[in-house]
């Protein structure tokens, strides 16, 4: 690549807003993978019983687990082509999770995406999108905020993909 | 945890092997199937020495660490990091993830305390300002 490689982030994306669409349900299985996979043994993600008796319809996700169904929103944009985002030089920059309600198997959640804010830095992009969980009736479940740096096209090394 | 939880009160450590089997499993579990994290021409490909670890699998692990301390993973009310380095995983011996984690404020009124993280790989820092707020018994 040229000296000065820049990225072709197209910072106009800054403020859209991505409506909810249909709701995605969360299943005990889903529920009891991620868990297993983040190493979280407490019965309350594992056994249904558990789970009712701390006074939940059923299992109970990880404080992570958000991450699977705000993933899945975000991909309507950092997937667009018109974004500008060329997803092997992704590196994922910070993560939150602000949790209003528990997420439990049974649940049908829909997810709002808000693109926060795309800034160009130094040739690298800076892109905060952030995910509201919801259920299907209104009540807020999860604020998810992902940022993600777009690196620039180093000089050297072989641009990927 | 109990009402004693005070301002410097240690986290159980705690030390996580993980294996590429582990990242397929946390591929398959979030669905974020990436070939960085399972494919090693992929991952050099893009500079990396090898296949590294989802930065979610990671901060997965830590709120395990964070939930487990609380006694209840719903106390976990928010939790943010970012990501300071990889975590590399070869084919051959995996990684070890380890995890610290201590009290660094209280509010009384609110019945929260925050927790920082210390999440470290081969001696590398690979979470930075990790925080979470947990809500006390």
């Amino acid at each position: 690549m040229s000296s000065g490689s820049t990225v072709t982030v197209d910072e106009s994306f800054q403020g859209r807003v991505y409506p909810a669409g249909d709701p995605t349900p969360v299943t005990a299985d889903a529920v009891r993978a991620f868990a297993r996979a983040v190493r979280a043994a407490h019965p309350v993600h594992h056994d249904t019983d558990a789970a009712r008796a701390a006074g939940h319809a059923d299992v109970v996700a990880p404080p992570t687990f958000a991450v699977t169904l705000a993933q899945a929103a975000e991909a309507q944009y950092v997937s667009d082509p018109a974004a500008g985002i060329d997803f092997a030089r992704v590196v994922h920059g910070e993560q939150q999770f602000r949790h209003h309600a528990p997420i439990v198997a049974g649940d049908r959640l829909v997810a709002e995406l808000h693109v926060d804010r795309v800034r160009l830095v130094r040739g690298n992009a800076m892109v905060t999108t952030r995910v509201e969980l919801a259920r299907a009736d209104g009540t807020a479940v999860s604020t998810v905020t992902s940022m993600l740096v777009v690196r620039a096209p180093d000089e050297s090394g072989e641009v990927a993909r | 945890m109990n009402d004693d939880v005070a301002v410097g009160a240690q986290l159980p450590t705690a030390t996580y092997e993980l294996s590429r089997e582990d990242l397929r499993a946390y591929a398959d579990a979030s669905g974020d199937q990436n070939p960085i994290h399972q494919d090693e021409a992929t991952a050099r490909s893009v500079g990396l020495p090898d296949v590294i670890a989802h930065g979610m699998l990671t901060m997965g692990l830590a709120g395990t660490v964070v939930a487990d301390w609380a006694g209840d993973p719903t106390r976990v009310l928010s939790y943010v990091t970012r990501f300071t380095a990889p975590v590399v995983v070869p084919a051959d011996g995996g990684a070890v993830v380890e995890v610290a984690g201590v009290v660094t404020s209280l509010d009384e009124a609110a019945r929260t305390a925050e927790v920082t993280l210390t999440v470290t790989s081969a001696g590398t820092a690979v979470l930075g300002r990790a925080r979470a707020l947990v809500r006390l018994a």
